[in-house]
C-alpha cells in the first residue's frame, strides 16, 4: 500500500553533509574546544555523537571525549510506560564537571527525553554548560527545550513517528517519516 | 489472573521466570550497578513507591541489600522484623499482613521460616511480592545474583559445571540455583552426606555425589553452603569437626577445579567449617562481588515488577 509506506526525508548523502554542518556549527558557537565533551543519548543519539566527534576531529584536530548517556531510569513516564523499555548502561568515562557538555539526540520530539538525560547528567557531575545538537526537530514540544543546533526541522503530525537509521546500528543511512506500523 | 498479571505479581520461585526474563534481569542489573559506582548513588526511577521489608526470620545481608537496593531508586523503604512487630504479641500473619496492606505499600519484601509463606501472602495482597528466602523452600534473589556473579566473572552462563556443596537438603539457595542454573544451561552437580542431600535429589540435579573431590574436580563454579544449624533436627553427621574433614572446601582439593574456577558462598561464612579462610579470602573467592551484585540484582528486580517490564514473553 503506497499511502502506508514510509518516505525518505533525509538520504544518505544529504545525511552526512548535515551531520557535517553540525559539526561546523558546533566550532563556531565554541570558540574554543578546550573542556569540552560530548555526550550521546543511547541508542542513534550516541552514534551521531560519535559521527560529530569524528567531524570535529576533522575540522579541528582535536581529539573531544564522547560518553553515552541513557536516560531511561530518569524518565517521568515510568508510571506509564513502565520498564518495557529495556534500560542500557550509562558510560561516561570522564568527569563532565566544569566543562560544556554537548547533548546529542536523534530526533527532538515533546523534550522529556532531553529533560531525562539532563537530571540524569546532574546526578553523574556538575557541568558548566550544556548544549543540544539534533538531527530532526519534529516539533511538538511539551517542554521548555530548543536545541541549539538542528540538522532540519521537520513539521509532523503528532501520531507520525520518524526513523533515523545509522549504518553503524541499522546498516544504513537514511531518515525515514511515516504513520505507525509503516514499511521502511 | 493473566500470565502477564502473575510476573508483575510476584517473584516466589525461579519457577516463576524463563531464561528469557533471567536475561533481562541480568541486563537490567548491569546498568543498575552502574548507578552504584557514581558519586550520587541515586536515580529517582521508584520515587514515590513504598517498599515494606517483611522479616520474620533474621538477615543482615539480604535486608539491607534490599533495602539500598530501593533507597537507590528512591523509594521509600520500611523494615519490619518479627522480632519487634506485633508478631511477637501473638498476632496472626494473616492479621499482620493485612495491616500491612492497608498502609498500602507498591510491594512487600518477605522472608519467612516457613516454606510457601510468600505465597500465601501473595494472595492476601495486592501488591507484587518478593521472595527473599522462605524456609528450606526457595530464595530467588540469591540465586540471580549467583547467576550474575557467574556471568560478569566467565561471560556466559551456558555449558558452564557447577558444584553446589553442603547442607543440600535444608538449602533453599540451593533449591533456587537447581532450578535457575539448569533453565540457563548449567549442569549442576549437588554434594554432600547422604544425610543432608534430598530425597530425590537425582532428579534435580544433573550429578549427584558424596565426595567433594569429585564435585570439585573440573568445575567451572563451586558453591560452598553453610552448615544451618538452625534448620536441622536432630545429628545429620558426626560432629562440626567430622564434616569439615570431609566437605571443607581446602585450596588443595580446589586444585582440582577447572582453571579459573570460582568460589561462590551465599553467606554468612562458618570459616574453616565448610570452606578454608585461604579459600574464602583466596584468588578463586568472589564472596564480596556477590554482596555487590546483589544489590545491583534486588535493583532491577523492584524496577522491572514495579515497571511491569517481565512481561509475558
Amino acid at each position: 500500500m503506497a499511502e502506508n509506506h514510509a518516505s525518505v526525508i533525509l538520504n544518505a548523502q544529504k545525511q552526512r553533509q548535515i551531520i557535517t554542518r553540525m559539526a561546523h556549527e558546533v566550532v563556531e558557537r565554541n570558540r574554543n574546544l578546550d573542556d569540552f565533551v560530548i555526550v550521546g543519548i543511547v541508542t542513534r543519539g550516541a552514534v551521531l555523537a560519535r559521527r560529530l566527534a569524528r567531524e570535529l576531529k576533522r575540522i579541528t584536530k582535536r581529539d573531544i571525549p564522547v560518553g553515552e548517556l541513557d536516560p531511561t531510569l530518569y524518565r517521568d513516564d515510568f508510571k506509564r510506560t513502565g520498564a518495557l523499555l529495556g534500560a542500557k548502561p550509562t558510560e561516561i568515562p570522564f568527569s563532565v564537571d566544569d566543562k560544556t557538555a554537548l547533548l546529542v539526540d536523534d530526533v527532538l520530539f515533546t523534550g522529556r527525553t532531553v529533560n531525562a538525560a539532563m537530571a540524569h547528567l546532574f546526578d553523574i557531575g556538575r557541568p558548566k554548560r550544556i548544549q543540544l545538537a539534533v538531527l530532526i526537530d519534529r516539533g511538538h514540544r511539551e517542554l521548555p527545550i530548543r536545541p541549539d543546533s538542528c540538522g532540519k526541522n521537520v513539521p509532523t503530525q503528532y501520531v507520525e513517528k520518524i526513523r533515523v537509521r545509522f549504518k553503524e546500528c541499522d546498516g544504513r543511512d537514511v531518515v525515514l517519516s511515516g504513520l505507525a506500523g509503516s514499511a521502511e | 489472573m493473566s500470565e502477564r498479571e502473575l510476573y508483575r505479581k510476584r517473584l516466589v520461585s525461579m519457577a516463576d521466570l524463563t531464561p528469557a526474563h533471567i536475561t533481562r534481569i541480568l541486563d537490567t542489573a548491569r546498568v543498575m550497578k552502574g548507578i552504584s559506582e557514581r558519586d550520587v548513588k541515586k536515580a529517582p526511577t521508584l520515587r514515590g513507591r513504598t517498599v515494606i521489608n517483611f522479616f520474620a526470620e533474621p538477615s543482615t545481608r539480604t535486608r539491607t541489600s534490599f533495602e539500598i537496593a530501593g533507597k537507590r531508586l528512591s523509594a521509600d523503604v520500611i523494615n519490619i522484623s518479627a522480632a519487634g512487630s506485633s508478631l511477637s504479641k501473638g498476632e496472626s500473619l494473616k492479621d499482620m499482613v493485612g495491616n500491612l496492606r492497608a498502609m498500602n505499600p507498591d510491594l512487600l519484601v518477605v522472608r519467612h521460616g516457613a516454606s510457601g509463606a510468600p505465597e500465601m501472602i501473595s494472595r492476601w495482597v495486592d501488591c507484587t511480592v518478593v521472595n527473599a528466602g522462605d524456609g528450606r523452600h526457595e530464595h530467588p534473589t540469591q540465586c540471580l545474583l549467583d547467576l550474575m556473579t557467574v556471568r560478569e566473572k566467565k561471560g556466559t552462563l551456558e555449558g558452564l559445571n557447577v558444584s553446589i556443596v553442603g547442607d543440600i537438603a535444608n538449602s533453599r539457595v540451593a533449591r533456587s540455583n537447581l532450578i535457575g542454573m539448569r533453565a540457563m544451561g548449567m549442569k549442576v552437580t549437588v554434594c554432600g552426606p547422604a544425610t543432608l542431600l534430598p530425597p530425590r535429589a537425582g532428579e534435580m540435579a544433573d550429578r549427584v555425589t558424596s565426595r567433594i573431590e569429585e564435585a570439585v574436580e573440573g568445575a567451572d563454579v563451586v558453591m560452598m553452603l553453610r552448615i544451618q544449624t538452625e534448620r536441622m533436627e536432630g545429628a545429620n553427621f558426626p560432629n562440626i569437626r567430622e564434616y569439615s574433614r570431609m566437605y571443607c572446601l581446602t585450596a588443595e582439593r580446589m586444585k582440582r577445579a577447572a582453571r579459573g574456577a570460582l568460589v561462590l558462598h551465599p553467606g554468612p561464612v562458618n570459616l574453616g567449617v565448610e570452606i578454608a579462610p585461604d579459600v574464602a579470602e583466596g584468588p578463586w573467592s568472589v564472596i564480596l562481588d556477590q554482596v555487590t551484585y546483589g544489590v545491583a540484582v534486588r535493583m532491577a528486580i523492584l524496577y522491572l515488577l514495579l515497571g511491569g517490564g517481565l512481561p509475558e514473553q
